[in-house]
């Protein structure tokens, strides 16, 4: 766990993936060297939330976590068909592959080949990052 | 004008006619040799006279690339009518055939993908019969 200067809390595993976010800080992608990681990180962290809001800022790709939650694991095929046919979406196949591409960037789905096919699969971790950083709470009674 | 025969690519002519006969339950109709290979069909018994599957050769250099990015994103290159798609869902995946796509419904039917074992993925529908009505017959 590495505390930044603004006090967020960030888990080892996420350093990795949140400095290959942030693009524009080569600083952070040496973050080894923790002194210039510390000052750099909460403008690394919010690039690779930036990220995750965008990938939900779309009501397609929130149809497309909401089907994946139904069920895990679908081809390209499989989305299409169930956003078409349930949804009424008429999108094109590039552009759902598009929609999945954003959301496999933002961690939001992660993807593996099962024999000849690739499936996609919900990913929540980016999630309880947003929990994190905004814990949910009882508000206190005045 | 009618359609009487269409066609899959198959790895192994001989291998495929034993998945399509003996496993999906399809019969032999044509089976002529031609050079190296053979000239091979199959139909349902139900229409013993309806359109034929051919079961062709996959060497042409084009094929493989065709279908490598068909199957990758589960796409499937026939679709087979069936009257019970979770019985036959259960009765292939017992003879060791795997779905990509188990049963889903998608409204107006109940569809399903498998691989084939000859390098293609097949579509399995189950049509609602109350969603028949805007059908052109």
């Amino acid at each position: 766990m590495v505390s930044n200067t603004s006090g967020l809390v960030v888990h080892e595993p996420n350093l990795a993936k949140i400095a290959a976010a942030c693009g524009y800080c080569p600083q952070v992608r040496g973050y080894e060297a923790s002194a210039t990681l510390i000052c750099k990180l909460s403008l690394a962290y919010s690039a690779f939330m930036v990220d995750v809001f965008r990938a939900l800022d779309d009501q397609t790709r929130r149809l497309v976590l909401d089907e994946l939650s139904v069920r895990d694991g679908q081809t390209l095929f499989e989305i299409c068909s169930t956003l078409t046919m349930r949804h009424g979406l008429s999108l094109t196949r590039q552009a759902i592959s598009q929609h999945l591409g954003v959301l496999e960037s933002a961690g939001l789905v992660v993807t593996e080949r099962r024999g000849r096919s690739k499936f996609h699969y919900f990913s929540p971790e980016p999630l309880a990052e947003i929990t994190a950083r905004w814990p949910t709470r009882k508000r206190t009674e005045h | 004008m009618k359609i009487a025969l269409t066609s899959v690519f198959v790895d192994d002519q001989r291998a495929a006619l034993a998945f399509y006969t003996e496993v999906l339950g399809f019969m032999k109709r044509r089976d002529v040799p031609v050079g190296d290979n053979f000239w091979l069909t199959v139909v349902s018994p139900e229409s013993l006279d309806g359109p034929e599957l051919l079961l062709e050769p996959s060497d042409h250099p084009a094929v493989k690339p065709y279908r490598d990015a068909l199957v990758e994103d589960g796409i499937p290159l026939a679709q087979f009518a069936v009257d019970d798609i979770e019985a036959e869902h259960a009765r292939l995946t017992g003879n060791g055939v795997v779905f990509t796509q188990p049963p889903t419904d998608i409204g107006a039917a109940v569809v399903a993908v498998f691989d084939d074992t000859c390098g293609n993925l097949i579509q399995l529908i189950e049509e609602k019969l109350d969603a028949t009505h805007d059908d052109a017959r």
